[in-house]
């Protein structure tokens, strides 16, 4: 089977955007009774400043503290009561805000959006508890367990130079401790406007009446100008750069390498190689890696590689990377996996087999697939290739971009991952053995 | 600009889909679900494995893709990744399961492979001992996490001498299953009597099963069905404190008694488990989380096994709260027979609970799930929607009632992981600890 003969679902898309700059991307599919509304905001991780980290974070959690005319803990009981849920997510470049309700709840979901689009109520004392919330959160996702932050976390800083691709978008406890009320006001005012933001409704309700709500409850947000976003670019390396460091609670050796990757998003063409070559080397057991590596070397127990730092190609700046992780059974060498690596992607460099290729196709387009089955993810997907790629319809034609990434193309990403560019973070376990 | 809240148009009903189901001469029973939306197939497979030694069915699943007499492990993943498909497996004391998805023109061809591997998977001795090991390596690293040691204790603690009380494998156990053993257990075990096979997406149900019957019509073999008991009675104890020194968070877990589905009372339980700690807006995360900033994801649930149902709550907190959380869950728990819910609370949980199965059964796969799950407890899919009908019917004397008779910690097993330097002392104001 090739790529070109799946067949895409036709998810119409309306786009258009209010006078306040807000884009707006609408995708009605009557095929279950439940709405997707999510919020994207054209900033992430990346954009907080210095003595700040983990402010983007944490200013996410605010948006939930109340707002005009909703208070504290309100969005959630709102949606919940509607039978819906929600949640918000930080990432390197976008924060995302979404809700999915059955369909009777549109109107009140694109209300709570609206009304906390005009600015949270932020309090001495809500930020303090959100404070406290998001170290417990750190403490469950990073400090006290084995690998925590690895590598996400840990390898940035071994990457890059500048404070903006560096630092720990979690946050120092240090940092989180010193946010105060006007730090949220001026994140606020920079990042949140409506011109910096993405409204993706997605399912089962009615274009003309969700046009005309949309207009009803966001058309009247203030008008502010969007931020300028600078360029992140930084150098690419030119020699190795190797950190290693001890994780107590951690029993195996693990390592994560990465090499910098063409812009996601002003390179596309570029980089999508490298999206394919991440499934070819680690999708299955018929992948280059899994196969080499656990089955026939067994120098890992677990293997997995993927374009940017959280694994979405599609809602992604650049500067960027191809990365790759191994945990090696105890007392396993970390250079022998780095050789391996080394060996496989020159193997792949030499040129790849067409029907390996078109599986590999075939798997990375179902998974894209499955996404889209859900009306969240539809919605969430949507509003990012909005953001990113300018387009929210660009979310339906991945798969066939990447069906029609060349062997050759893909030859040439391995080629380009070369030990001179690579940035390796080592983990040595600590831990009960 | 409106400042009023708008509220909800007029409700959409639940719409569920009506599974066909089919059983095959050999038993395996087959439910195939129409759900266009994406040209995808959702596969579940289970079959019962009650009283199967754990390690044994572990290894079994992990190896059941090594290979078949015909075809090697490679070949067999390639053509699983040519439809757009994979496959995986996992047991737990219940059953063996096998899950999976492919693009849905490449349903027949994942059957074939999954027939293929369950006639004559052979395990062959290299795979096999690579397998073995990742299980031994990714247990070191479970190990480590304060989940997979508190989940461990409480499952000893509320189960010992049933098999739900020893859910997890250790190292040892692992390493002394050799081939004969697994290859015992899929001859005894890994048949289609008793055996479930749910698909679900963009199919069409006659060809669907027609593609069923091909691949698994000639699956036999005869079985030795074993029965899983029913769960003991929860039986309260002192405190369980588990050591793990350095800890910078302790793990609360509190487990206390639930009723299965076909109860009256489920629906009732239900929303009192909600209004407690089972959604966002419950009085245990306000509590915890908005009020005292304690925990990130204060929770509570209730868990419904073939065997038996219990609820949990759990929270993780930092080691220096440790003392006062307790103090707060407890009283949470305590207070949902001494302050019942009054009637916009309940209705809060109420519409939450309807708009859920909505929610949940939106997806191919969350069709597929709920099947599956339900079915393991001999529930139709249709029984959501006669749920839905008994949540509407719930009265808050109804969760007064159901909290008064098992949301009660002095009845409740409570286990705790952390330093147990610093926590002990604040625990003993609790009373009698006992170490794990």
């Amino acid at each position: 089977m090739t790529v070109a003969t799946i067949p895409a679902p036709a998810f119409a898309i309306e786009r258009f955007k209010l006078a306040n700059g807000l884009r707006v991307v609408l995708a009605p599919d009557p095929g279950a009774p439940v709405v997707g509304v999510a919020v994207v905001y054209d900033v992430g991780m990346r954009s907080e400043p210095e003595g700040r980290t983990g402010f983007a974070h944490l200013f996410e959690h605010m948006m939930f503290q109340g707002s005009h005319n909703v208070g504290k803990a309100e969005h959630m009981r709102h949606v919940q009561s509607a039978g819906g849920t929600f949640n918000g997510s930080t990432h390197i470049d976008y924060t995302d805000y979404f809700n999915l309700l059955p369909s009777n709840g549109l109107e009140l979901a694109l209300f709570l959006e609206a009304d906390r689009m005009r600015g949270p109520a932020i309090t001495e004392e809500n930020l303090a508890n959100q404070v406290s919330v998001v170290k417990e959160e750190i403490r469950v996702n990073v400090l006290n367990r084995p690998y925590g932050g690895f590598p996400w976390i840990k390898l940035p800083p071994v990457m890059f130079d500048t404070f903006a691709n560096s630092h720990d978008g979690y946050g120092s406890f240090v940092d989180l401790d010193a946010a105060t009320v006007d730090d949220a006001k001026s994140f606020f005012n920079a990042y949140y406007p409506a011109s910096n933001a993405v409204l993706s409704v997605a399912g089962d309700f009615d274009l003309a009446q969700a046009r005309e709500l949309v207009e009803r409850h966001f058309g009247s947000v203030e008008a502010r100008p969007a931020p300028v976003h600078p360029s992140f670019n930084e150098p690419d390396l030119s020699a190795e750069r190797r950190v290693s460091y001890t994780d107590e609670r951690a029993t195996l050796p693990a390592v994560a390498v990465a090499w910098r990757v063409p812009d996601p998003v002003t390179e596309l063409d570029d980089f999508l190689p490298y999206v394919v070559l991440g499934e070819l080397l680690t999708d299955g057991d018929a992948s280059r890696l899994v196969e080499r590596l656990i089955h026939t070397d067994q120098t890992a127990t677990a293997v997995a590689a993927h374009t940017t730092f959280m694994a979405e190609p599609f809602a992604s700046r650049g500067p960027t990377v191809m990365l790759i992780q191994a945990f090696l059974p105890p007392g396993n060498a970390v250079d022998t996996v780095l050789g391996t690596v080394q060996e496989e992607l020159a193997r792949i460099a030499e040129g790849v087999d067409e029907a390996e290729l078109d599986r590999v196709k075939a798997r990375v387009a179902a998974q894209l697939l499955r996404g889209d089955d859900s009306v969240m993810g539809r919605s969430r997907r949507f509003a990012t290739a909005e953001i990113f790629h300018g387009d929210a319809s660009m979310s339906a034609r991945f798969p066939a971009l990447l069906g029609e990434v060349t062997a050759e193309a893909v030859a040439q990403a391995a080629a380009a991952l070369t030990p001179n560019r690579r940035a390796v973070l080592e983990v040595i376990p600590g831990g009960a053995q | 600009m409106s400042n009023v809240i708008p509220g909800l148009a007029p409700e959409v009903p639940l719409s569920l889909p009506v599974p066909v189901e089919r059983t095959l001469p050999n038993g395996l029973r087959v439910l195939l679900t129409r759900r266009p939306g994406v040209p995808l197939a959702e596969v579940r497979l289970s079959i019962p494995a009650a009283h199967a030694d754990l390690a044994a069915a572990d290894l079994l699943s992990a190896a059941l893709f090594s290979g078949t007499e015909t075809a090697s492990m490679t070949e067999i993943a390639q053509r699983l990744q040519g439809v757009g498909g994979a496959l995986g497996a996992g047991a737990d004391p219940d059953r063996i399961a096998v899950s999976g998805n492919s693009l849905a023109t490449g349903l027949p061809e994942l059957l074939e492979v999954l027939g293929d591997l369950l006639k004559a998977a052979e395990y062959p001795e290299g795979p096999l001992a690579v397998e073995r090991s990742r299980i031994i390596d990714g247990l070191s690293v479970a190990e480590q996490q304060p989940d997979f040691q508190v989940n461990r204790v409480l499952d000893a603690r509320l189960w010992d001498g049933h098999p739900y009380g020893h859910q997890q494998p250790t190292a040892a156990e692992v390493a002394a299953v050799e081939r004969d053993a697994v290859l015992a257990l899929h001859a005894s075990r890994v048949h289609p009597a008793g055996a479930r096979l749910i698909i679900v997406g963009d199919i069409d149900t006659d060809a669907a099963f027609a593609a069923v019957e091909k691949a698994l019509g000639d699956w036999n073999g005869a079985g030795e069905p074993r029965h899983m008991e029913p769960l003991p009675e929860l039986v309260a104890g002192p405190l369980v404190l588990v050591d793990r020194p350095g800890s910078v968070q302790s793990a609360i877990r509190v487990a206390y008694p639930a009723v299965e589905r076909t109860h009256p009372d489920n629906a009732a339980q239900h929303l009192a488990n909600l209004v407690f700690g089972g959604y966002f807006s419950s009085r245990l995360v306000m509590n915890l989380r908005e009020t005292k900033g304690y925990g990130y994801s204060p929770r509570s649930r209730v868990d419904h096994s073939p065997a038996g149902s219990i609820q949990l709550a759990a929270v993780d907190v930092a080691t220096e709260v440790t003392g006062p959380a307790l103090a707060e869950v407890r009283a949470e728990l305590r207070g949902m027979a001494e302050r019942p819910p009054a009637a916009d609370e309940l209705d809060l949980a109420r519409r939450y609970a309807l708009g859920s199965v909505k929610l949940a059964t939106a997806t191919q796969a969350g069709v597929a799930n709920y099947i599956s799950v339900l079915a393991a407890s001999g529930l139709p899919l249709a029984w959501l929607a006669e749920h839905s009908e008994r949540i509407r019917e719930v009265t808050p004397a109804d969760v007064q009632r159901v909290a008064a008779e098992r949301l009660d910690p002095d009845r409740a097993v409570t286990v705790v992981l952390g330093d147990g330097a610093e926590v002990r002392e604040p625990l003993a104001a609790f009373g009698e600890i006992e170490a794990a």
